[in-house]
């Protein structure tokens, strides 16, 4: 029973951090900030449009393999590799 | 050869593998039909996945809705990729766990209630009929356009297609024929972009295009050159936002939650083998998607240019073939409001001469460019991918929904495997035909698909799934009660604002929306719907009575990877 809730106690942590960085990205970023983000160029795109149009996108993708990472490692830790 | 012949070649031999693949993968029991037997790899279940959810939507409106909004169409690109995000963290690896066939089979054991099964049935029924109408008619569409055929034989010849697939092959049928259909759309999708992205700024790769300078000589951006001249026609500067900040958030929000709580896109998750490949396969998925998605706005971008500089202020006379062919199906427009033999395509609505439907984008873009024949038949090959491939998806949601949720779960339980598996292939026959007659007589609530179907989502399935993986004390007083609260408030606002029944019919719309709740959009209400279904559901939670015991083990036992039944021996 340790052993389990203390699993999903890190998978709770890793979702904590994950979302956060998920909702910087697009609300933030892509569409919060996005007025002054658009005062800074990356190539040719002002910065919060390209957050909003590409950057976003690839951080989701991103995310989500790092969460996978991130579980399979933790599953392995505690023998839950199934 | 021209481009209706390289069409039929095509569109021929794309819809001869589909068939090919129906044949080779013929199923014989229940587990088969709905979840593939369960043996699907991460990587075909991503390319699947990737089908199911894009839909003629994606292929063919979206990067057209983009280039009409500028900036304020980010949120369908934000919307409907940040939904895999929620769904690989919060749902995939838990309902894979869970093990069963289908949501609310999930809804129905989680909360230990017929009548939850009941409510989640009529949910993914409502969702999943309103979404397959529009796939129907994007088919027909298609097919009228390059083929010339009348938009109903198109809808049959589509009908016809995915009944052999999905009736005889099942889950495992869709699936491999949605990777064939994964391979064939984004291919379709990629080869005019680069050719296009290519002519304009000489950047061979899209994504990077979209930021280089235009090739005209100007030494311009080529988003500034696109800022420039919507300024000049008096349209809002493209990369602004012009809608309110608080009606983007909410609809980006209502997307990501409404995708995420889609039923034909959680069983995928049911189909592969165990739980780390459920996570696996959310992340191929959406990298799968991504190739599209952030594709999609580099062509909006193009098509606006190539657009506007085909037409504006060009006379009437002089217009290419492709405007002339457009102009029969109606997608496209041209009223001579001052005489003057020259095309106006303004903001200004009362001297603007030129209606284009967001539509053509992506299916004329090619035609625009100039591009080979060979092209123009692959973009029409796409579209039918796209949208044949979400719809199949959309079927064996209703079949199972019918079959084994209703029949089985609740009507009939002592039926035989056999048995179930002949009811869900009527099921799924009988949901062609709704499907088709939608498609031919198209409802009006078509336009209303994406506000409803992600927002009844959004409303719906989101918060009651959540709360049965994260809240172990979670009770079905408080879930139904949600779900229920959800959907009805998530209708009423889209009766009310969409078709304006309460208030003398759709003339009232354009009036009403000054008294849109907190000036949110119909299209974004799902956001809210989802909040007040939580809300709701953890209030009557809090007087009601814990859940018992074995639901809570139940909970403890989803929440750790091993273990995981195979959906086989279910």
């Amino acid at each position: 029973m340790e052993k389990q809730n203390n699993y999903w106690r890190k998978n709770l942590i890793y979702l904590k951090y994950l979302l956060f960085i998920w909702f910087i990205v697009s609300y933030g970023a892509g569409i919060l900030f996005n007025d002054f983000l658009n005062n800074f160029h990356i190539g040719g795109f002002p910065l919060g449009f390209w957050f909003a149009q590409q950057g976003s996108v690839y951080a989701f993708v991103i995310i989500i393999f790092v969460y996978v990472y991130l579980m399979n490692k933790l599953d392995k830790s505690h023998g839950y590799e199934d | 050869m021209n481009v209706q012949l390289w069409t039929y070649v095509i569109v021929g031999i794309t819809f001869a593998l589909y068939i090919g693949i129906a044949i080779w993968s013929k199923v014989s029991s229940t587990s088969d039909f709905y979840v593939a037997g369960g043996g699907i790899s991460p990587w075909a279940n991503g390319m699947a996945t990737a089908a199911d959810w894009m839909s003629a939507a994606s292929f063919i409106s979206m990067a057209g809705l983009i280039s009409l909004m500028g900036y304020d169409g980010s949120v369908y690109i934000m919307g409907w990729t940040g939904g895999y995000v929620l769904l690989a963290l919060l749902l995939a690896p838990y309902l894979r766990k869970f093990g069963k066939y289908t949501v609310p089979d999930f809804i129905g054991e989680r909360y230990y209630s017929k009548s939850a099964r009941i409510v989640a049935v009529l949910c993914a029924l409502l969702v999943s009929f309103t979404y397959i109408a529009g796939q129907m008619r994007g088919v027909g569409v298609v097919f009228s356009r390059f083929l010339e055929v009348d938009i109903n034989t198109g809808v049959i010849i589509g009908m016809i297609i995915v009944l052999f697939y999905a009736v005889m092959g099942g889950m495992k049928g869709i699936t491999y024929t949605q990777v064939a259909q994964y391979c064939v759309l984004i291919f379709a999708f990629m080869v005019p972009a680069i050719f296009i992205s290519f002519q304009m700024t000489g950047n061979l790769i899209p994504q990077i295009g979209m930021g280089s300078k235009i090739s005209d000589g100007s030494g311009l951006n080529i988003l500034e050159k696109l800022n420039m001249i919507s300024l000049d026609l008096g349209f809002n500067e493209y990369t602004r936002r012009s809608k309110s900040l608080f009606d983007i958030l909410a609809i980006t929000l209502a997307l990501m939650v409404g995708t995420a709580g889609l039923p034909h896109v959680i069983v995928r998750f049911f189909t592969v083998k165990k739980v780390s490949d459920a996570r696996k396969s959310a992340g191929l998925a959406l990298l799968f998607i991504a190739i599209l998605y952030t594709t999609a706005p580099a062509v909006s971008v193009f098509s606006r240019i190539n657009l506007i500089e085909t037409v504006s202020n060009k006379p009437y006379s002089s217009m290419p073939n492709w405007f002339k062919n457009w102009e029969k199906t109606g997608l496209l427009k041209f009223n001579d409001k001052n005489n003057d033999g020259n095309i106006q395509y303004l903001s200004n609505q009362n001297l603007n001469e030129l209606y284009v439907d967001p539509d053509i984008m992506v299916l004329a873009n090619p035609e625009i460019a100039d591009l080979p024949p060979w092209i123009i038949a692959l973009v029409a090959a796409g579209g039918l991918a796209a949208a044949l491939s979400t719809a199949a998806g959309l079927l064996l949601v209703i079949s199972s929904s019918i079959s084994h949720d209703l029949i089985k779960n609740i009507f009939n339980p002592s039926i035989s495997d056999k048995g179930e598996l002949w009811a869900a292939r009527i099921s799924a026959t009988l949901a062609v035909v709704v499907a088709g007659y939608f498609g031919i007589n198209p409802p009006d609530f078509v336009a209303a698909v994406v506000a409803l179907a992600f927002g009844l989502a959004a409303a719906s399935f989101f918060p009651a799934i959540i709360l049965g993986i994260f809240y172990k004390k979670m009770n079905k007083e408080g879930a139904i009660t949600g779900m229920l609260v959800g959907v009805l408030l998530m209708s009423f606002y889209i009766l009310k604002f969409k078709f304006g029944i309460f208030d003398g019919g759709k003339e009232a719309v354009p009036l009403l929306k000054e008294q849109w709740w907190f000036g949110i959009s119909p299209e974004g209400f799902g956001a809210v719907a989802m909040i007040i279904h939580f809300l709701v559901a953890l209030l009557v939670n809090k007087f009601t009575s814990d859940p018992p015991k074995y639901v809570q083990e139940i909970v403890e036992n989803i929440r750790i990877p091993v273990g995981a039944p195979p959906a086989k021996n279910h």
